[in-house]
């Protein structure tokens, strides 16, 4: 590495390095969001908006598209038009973009992509990193480069650019997900001119002469028949050919140009060694330092990294590696099951012996080479592994097909490591940071080593564990600090500094396993520095004594709320972690931070700077060093993460995972085929809530609202027999019903105190009130801790009464919240809005349906590890729910459509032929059944079992084969379930498709008007006038009408719905919908966090939508027209309040006004026109959609 | 006809002009303001407490959920350069100088010491040819005297007056135990004029669902009565100009605020039922009332029935209730 040339040096993460190099030397970029590489096409959308130049001094156009393919379409336009383009991707993006991949390596395009490699999904989605995405597009013809770290992945981009304008042949410029895309380094960074040099203009103008022009016009894309095509394709191979060398030669410039030198294969450590690794990705670096420790030791090891990969070089390759080498170990971070080995292990093994073969082998014997897989999704590769797959290269017959990181008990693929072995030395100082999603702890970390990097001389890195789970999510940061460059693509294990952002992380994971003998602890936490070791754990306290830790406390919590932060404590926590790590002078750290706040936060406004620089100067005063008793004092122990009548699989796989130990669990534990048991969610108490909901009965209406809008199903309502209290337990709460559903039984609402997550929706939502004191409702939020202990019986207790009969319960709002939902404690954002419509599907249709659920927040939070949400009734049934891709939801849910009427035809077909042995009478109620209600389907159930004992009795084939279709015969419930991203961009194909196909599924769509899981960018549901990625001034054009499209078909139920603005019309449309005997759209508005409000004000906020005309409530039911009435109904009253207020509670709109007043207002203006339009169109459809009027018509009345 | 005027030490060719609203946030209708006549533009209170909360509010709507989730370490565009409050605030007075050619007075409400100075500032730098300090207070904590609500007043003028050098006015309300003391002491910091009276939001209740519902129903004459006493009070006797604002809605209306001594005549409710043009039509109105009883100035009946020259003063003080409450017994 060069000297640092001043002014270079940035301290960025992977994807801003690389997007930064992408955008400057690119005019046209075309992408759509998919984790980990989305944050590559927001920073150049965020450039773009900016008017931040390109190379040529031009802006950039950035264009996100409706999916991974029309992002690929466009680009294939773009580069045929003659502009240099880009795009950038990972796992299933990446495939979707395939087929595109050969039409742009065919026509020999120049271009360049980036990707952050991710897993692709198969019996599970991972958003985490390997290369099994790269690997797939082998046979595309690009060419695959690899990058290792955040300071490669910059350089090879533009390398990577400049060396496709000369070869012609396409590149996939790939770096881990993750470990490199979100990893923050101090890198030098490349300036315009460095960029501009590596550029050549004559090879761009070549570009543009190739382009398609009608100018001077060609044709490309020619239909060739067996006469022509395998020729033609051979045409391209002296470009593959050259390909290696021309990259070779642009990383020999660009070596002349700054002094950091790359090769196709770059080899480290001894140059005479007998055992090498190959492999290509951050775990070279893991393996690179590694080498260097084991050769310090007088081991003759090496490492090989791949950058070229595509198109292989085997001359290149067999001159990387030492002559002497005995044993190779090519380790690939994707697995190819079936195949003789992994991808590169593969083209290793014929590279050697191809050379062998053709007499160009430097080796003095041939080397053994053995294969093995690391690293899948983002699996942990360290030091103590690398060092473990030398131990097996020396071994007399190291394991063929092995695998390690992991423990395989099954196929025995798994080297041994040794745990405790670690090699990172003391002059790298390592400090890691358990924080709460949301209390800003990896923002100060990030702005820490922005410090440490571009202040202090020092290397610097940051790894960032972010959480699955969006309520409560944990994040553990991983800094290092070292005089020299950071190879360490790993996480930290033995830290000397370990700080505690959230005192109950104490109680669930073991926070101080990171911390190294003799390092500093810092804990939030409300207890002062006398009180703080009485109040932890007794193995906490072992711990700290073992180690011999320092201990720091702080109540960075209170101070935070004295200083209207709310809950952030990033600033607090960063002054005391610098007031004590020693890292910097503290003087001069002080300083620091308070100019980063300056700079962080000015955008932010006066206000919450000046905030932020109180926090630093108040937390020094508030911080607290421990004195530590020399002996262990706390009786208390820490509670088991699941409770002892918790199922077996829940206790030896869930609570593990739980724990944060799930690396730990061994291949035998898991299921084979991604097959999960369902309501583990309940084992799980999280205690997120600082306040929970106290139900009052003297004030209580008992309307069920409560139940009705909880996003976690964590409030609930029940009626039960009176004789049923006499076990309760003395502060269980009960009050007589009172309508006259069901006369004599006693109500209850209660909450789960472990499972809320304190939104206040059901407190917000509450109408009853104290008529003395208003202020005071049926429910009221009080103090969690305080009522956990008291309360959790009482949950115990409400959950083993009786549920009500669903055969009975009338289908109204309050009726229906007495039904037991069948989706519980999700990991769903607090106040999430699309929740308490999967609740209420559960309740209404959970024992019969069947759920194809949308890759997106859904997906997640339906079916996140370690625990599931979904669960089962008493009688075992519950929603049978799975999730294929983003894109083909509509398609997955049609073919479980399919599939059921096909299995219901041939159950009927089966029981009409063996009427005579089954009992005709029997027979005929089975297949004429009347299932259109509740009673309907239970009865059918019990046919359905009186059926299965006569079968059994038949022992027939035909009588074998109805006896497993028998099911098929009680009505189910298809569901299709998404967010706006699926419905109106990348599924909207198969959406329409499968609309048009007549089949009864229920589509739910979950329209939060925005992606919301890849983090708020624009879909086509986004509205006008909201501020989102990629419509960064506000949208300018109206939301798609997608309710409108579907009812343009006629036979396609359509209803437009907000719970919390008419839940009645929610659940009519619920009920609706499903009893259509055709394909039903429900567009469901779901307040989200990308929104930007307080989601507690979520119900008023829908109040206002449906009420300003910003959300029309409707249904569009085809039944009415049989009854002489128009299909479609308006339910929302006539637009009466201001569009304005509505869109000023929310961030998305006000950010808009926030960045340049007028063009809110004009954009607030088209919006009010657009509402009156819109509400017009719905009105003249409702009127003259009435077959009255359509008679009229004809008749020339 | 002679309508001119001075206040706040402008020479005005009348005393008409918009009181702060938002009705100048549009460029578009500050133009047709002048047009109409206005003889100064006002522009709406810019409020530090709404500022404050405007700032924290986004910063919490957005931060809360940055670098929480692996697919998403944000859910809004990151480098979105907002024009806070202020920002677009001082903007729209620069933009309001470079249109108009009449004086902008720019409108402040604070809530801290620093914040009036700093935004006093700001406006006088953007080009505001005066102030108006819309001491907008609901003295409702027990434990604050009238005299330490005053005391604060007049902290708050004597600060923002040394930062300045442009007029400052100051609006008030009427709720203070003795007004006409307090008046003369803001008079004694040296404020430049006194604007009477700022109307508040006025919470209303929602008996049915018990709820607090805040309201800010438009003006109507009736409530000029209590600005014409109070201006009949003050005129004469203030080195400070004063203007009337709240309930102005005829040329009745501005006559007899100007014969109570207003210097100025602020409305709002007016045009914004009416239009901007309203302003020119009372103008009208006013000049053909004085022509037909034969004054030849505005300066000629300014103070004409103000506490000291107006026939019976004490109908401006006690005796007013008690002959309406003769008058309606009989």
């Amino acid at each position: 590495m060069s000297a640092l040339a001043p002014g270079h040096i940035r301290t960025v993460d992977g994807n801003e390095a690389v997007a930064s190099v992408a955008y400057r030397t690119n005019e046209v970029i075309a992408i759509y969001p998919i984790t980990p590489a989305s944050p590559m096409g927001e920073w150049a959308d965020e450039w773009s908006a900016h008017g931040r130049l390109n190379i040529w001094g031009t802006v950039p156009v950035i264009t996100e598209m409706q999916s991974e393919g029309g992002a690929a379409g466009a680009l294939h336009g773009a580069l045929q038009a003659g502009s240099l383009a880009t795009t950038f991707t990972a796992s299933q993006g990446l495939l979707l973009m395939m087929p595109t991949l050969f039409k742009i390596a065919g026509e020999l395009t120049s271009f360049c992509m980036h990707v952050a490699s991710r897993t692709v999904a198969t019996h599970a989605l991972s958003i985490f990193g390997d290369h099994s995405d790269v690997m797939a597009c082998r046979t595309t013809g690009f060419a695959l480069l690899a990058s290792s770290s955040v300071q490669e992945a910059q350089d090879l981009a533009c390398i990577a650019q400049a060396a496709t304008l000369q070869a012609r042949v396409p590149f996939l410029h790939f770096f881990d997900g993750f470990r490199t895309s979100h990893e923050v380094a101090r890198i030098e960074e490349l300036t315009d001119g460095e960029l501009r040099a590596m550029i050549d203009d004559e090879l761009v103008a070549a570009h543009r002469r190739r382009a398609l022009t009608p100018d001077h016009p060609v044709l490309r894309g020619t239909a060739q028949n067996p006469d022509a095509f395998f020729q033609a394709r051979e045409a391209c191979n002296l470009f593959y050919e050259r390909c290696p060398g021309i990259l070779q030669d642009t990383m020999d410039r660009f070596a002349g140009l700054t002094g950091r030198r790359y090769h196709l294969f770059d080899y480290a450590g001894h140059p005479e060694a007998d055992r090498v690794i190959v492999l290509m990705g951050s775990g070279a670096e893991t393996v690179h330092e590694t080498v260097e420790w084991l050769m310090a030791r007088g081991e003759r090891v090496g490492v090989a990294k791949v950058h070229l990969y595509r198109p292989f070089s085997l001359s290149d390759f067999v001159r990387a590696l030492p002559p002497t080498v005995r044993a190779i170990a090519v380790m690939d971070r994707t697995k190819e099951p079936g195949a003789l080995g992994e991808p590169l292990y593969l083209d290793v093994v014929a590279a050697l012996a191809e050379a062998q073969m053709t007499g160009r082998s430097p080796f003095r014997q041939i080397p053994r080479v053995i294969g093995g897989r690391y690293g899948l999704s983002s699996k942990e590769f360290n030091p103590a592994m690398v060092k473990a797959v030398f131990a097996e290269l020396a071994s007399a017959s190291p394991k063929q097909h092995f695998t390690v990181g992991i423990v395989d008990d099954v196929t025995h693929t798994s080297l041994p490591i040794e745990p405790d072995f670690d090699i990172e030395p003391d002059d790298v100082r390592r400090a890691v940071f358990f924080g709460l999603g949301s209390d800003g702890t990896v923002s100060a970390n990030k702005s820490s080593i922005k410090i440490i990097g571009e202040e202090t001389g020092r290397w610097v890195q940051g790894y960032f564990v972010y959480d699955s789970r969006k309520a409560g999510a944990m994040t553990i940061s991983h800094l290092r600090v070292a005089p020299y460059p950071i190879r360490s693509a790993y996480l930290i294990r033995q830290a000397h500094f370990v700080a505690c952002h959230h005192l109950e992380f104490l109680e669930r994971y073991d926070v101080l396993a990171y911390a190294a003998p003799g390092a500093v602890f810092l804990l939030n936490a409300p207890h002062g520095p006398e009180a703080l070791w009485d109040a932890l754990p007794r193995e906490v306290q072992q711990q700290i004594l073992d180690k011999r830790l320092a201990v720091y406390v702080i109540d960075a919590d209170r101070l935070a709320k004295e200083l209207g932060l709310g809950g952030r404590i990033n600033t607090i926590m960063q002054a005391c972690f610098f007031a004590i790590s020693e890292v910097l002078p503290r003087d001069e750290a002080l300083s620091q931070i308070k100019e980063a706040s300056r700079k962080i936060y000015g955008k932010r406004g006066d206000e919450i700077v000046n905030k932020n620089l109180a926090a630093v100067e108040a937390a020094l005063d508030r911080l607290w060093k421990v004195a530590v008793p020399d002996r262990v004092t706390a009786t208390r122990t820490l509670p088991p993460l699941v409770p002892d009548e918790a199922p077996d699989f829940v206790k030896k796989v869930t609570a593990v995972m739980l724990a944060g130990k799930g690396d730990w669990l061994p291949v035998s534990a898991f299921p084979v085929d991604g097959t999960w048991p369902l309501g583990t969610a309940r084992w799980e108490k999280r205690n997120l809530a600082d306040n929970i909901p106290v139900w009052d009965p003297a004030i209580c209406i008992q309307c069920n609202k409560c139940a009705m809008v909880c996003p976690h199903a964590a409030i609930r309502a029940k009626v039960y027999a009176p004789a049923l209290l006499r076990t309760a337990p003395q502060t269980f709460k009960a009050m007589d019903f009172k309508g006259r559903e069901f006369p004599g039984l006693k109500y209850t609402v209660q909450v789960a105190p472990e499972d809320c997550t304190g939104c206040h929706l059901c407190v917000m939502v509450c109408p009853a009130k104290d008529k003395s004191n208003p202020k005071h409702k049926a429910l009221e939020m009080q103090l969690q801790r305080s009522l956990r202990d008291v309360q959790r019986p009482n949950y115990a207790f409400f959950l083993q009464l009786p549920e009500a009969d669903r055969t009975v319960v009338k289908q109204d709002v309050k009726s229906v919240q007495f039904l037991e939902p069948l989706f519980e404690y999700s990991s769903a954002c607090p106040g999430c809005g699309e929740t308490p419509y999967i609740k209420l599907l559960t309740q209404l249709f959970g024992d019969r349906a069947l759920i194809a659920n949308a890759t997106g927040c859904s997906s997640i939070y339906g079916g996140n590890l370690p625990t599931t949400p979904y669960t089962t009734n008493r009688d075992g049934r519950g929603p049978a729910w799975s999730n294929s891709l983003f894109e083909d939801n509509a398609e997955f849910g049609f073919g479980f459509r399919l599939a059921i009427d096909k299995q219901r035809e041939e159950a009927r077909e089966l029981l009409a032929r063996l009427g005579a042995q089954i009992g005709n009478t029997l027979v005929g109620e089975l297949l004429h059944a009347d299932q259109g209600s509740e009673a309907g389907i239970a009865a059918q159930r019990q046919r359905v079992a009186v059926l299965r004992q006569k079968l059994a009795s038949l022992q027939t084939v035909e009588s074998h084969r109805l006896g497993l279709l028998a099911d098929a015969l009680v009505r189910k419930s298809v569901w299709i379930v998404g967010g706006d991203g699926w419905a109106y961009d990348i599924g909207y194909g198969g959406l329409d498709h499968v609309l048009a196909m007549g089949r009864d599924v229920n589509l739910l769509v979950l329209d939060t008007e925005v992606y919301s899981n890849t983090g708020g960018q624009q879909s086509k549901a986004t509205p006008l006038g909201a501020a989102t990625k990629f419509a960064v001034a506000g949208k300018a054009l109206p939301k798609k009408d997608l309710g409108l499209l579907a009812m343009t078909y006629g036979h396609v139920y359509v209803a437009r719905i907000a719970f919390g603005a008419m839940d009645t019309q929610t659940v009519r449309a619920f009920l609706e919908a499903e009893s259509y005997p055709g394909p039903s759209l429900l567009i469901a508005y779901s307040p989200c966090i990308a929104h930007g409000y307080d989601l507690a004000f979520g119900v008023e906020q829908q109040k206002l939508a449906a009420d300003s005309g910003y959300w029309p409530l409707y249904r569009f039911d085809p039944r009415r027209l049989a009854h002489g009435e128009s299909p479609l109904m308006l339910d929302s009253p006539h637009p009466k309040s201001d569009l304005a207020q509505y869109m000023r509670n929310e961030t998305r709109f006000r950010m808009v006004e926030q960045q340049d007043g007028e063009r809110f207002r004009a954009l607030l203006a088209e919006a009010k026109q657009e509402v009156a339009k819109r509400w017009a169109l719905y009105e003249h459809l409702a009127r003259f959609m009435a077959p009255s009027h359509i008679q009229g018509e004809r008749s020339g009345t | 006809m002679d309508l001119s005027t001075t206040y706040l030490g402008f020479q005005l060719p009348h005393p008409l002009m918009p009181g702060a609203s938002p009705l100048v946030d549009d460029l578009d209708m500050v133009k047709r303001l002048e047009d109409a006549g206005a003889s100064a533009i006002v522009l709406h209170s810019l409020f530090e407490e709404q500022i404050a909360c405007e700032q924290a509010r986004t910063a919490y709507d957005i931060d809360t959920y940055v670098e929480s989730f692996a697919e998403a370490t944000s859910y809004f565009p990151c480098r979105v350069h907002f024009a806070w409050g202020p920002d677009q605030y001082l903007e729209q007075i620069r933009r309001i100088k470079e249109a108009v050619a009449v004086p902008v007075i720019g409108s402040l409400n604070g809530t801290t010491a620093a914040g009036w100075l700093n935004y006093a500032r700001r406006m006088q730098q953007a080009g505001a040819d005066a102030l108006e300090l819309n001491l907008y207070v609901i003295a409702a904590d027990p434990a604050e005297s009238g005299e330490a609500v005053e005391r604060r007043a007049l902290e708050i003028v004597r600060t923002v007056k040394q930062a300045v050098t442009i007029p400052v006015a100051v609006k008030l309300s009427p709720f203070f135990c003795s007004f006409a003391h307090f008046a003369h002491q803001l008079d004694e910091v040296g404020v430049n004029g006194l604007v009477l009276f700022n109307r508040f939001y006025q919470p209303d209740l929602d008996v049915e669902n018990l709820e607090v519902v805040p309201k800010l129903n438009l003006s109507d004459s009736s409530e000029l009565l209590l600005r014409l006493r109070w201006t009949a009070i003050l005129s004469g006797r203030l080195r400070a100009s004063l203007a009337v604002t709240g309930g102005v809605h005829t040329a009745q209306d501005a006559i007899k605020a100007v014969m109570t001594g207003a210097h100025a005549v602020q409305l709002v409710s007016a045009l914004l039922q009416h239009g901007p043009e309203r302003l020119n039509t009372i103008r009208e109105e006013m000049v053909r009332w004085m022509e037909e009883h034969e004054y030849h100035s505005l300066r000629q009946m300014q103070g004409s029935m103000n506490l000291t020259r107006c026939p019976d003063p004490a109908a401006f003080e006690r005796a007013n209730y008690m002959r309406v409450l003769q008058n309606w017994r009989s």
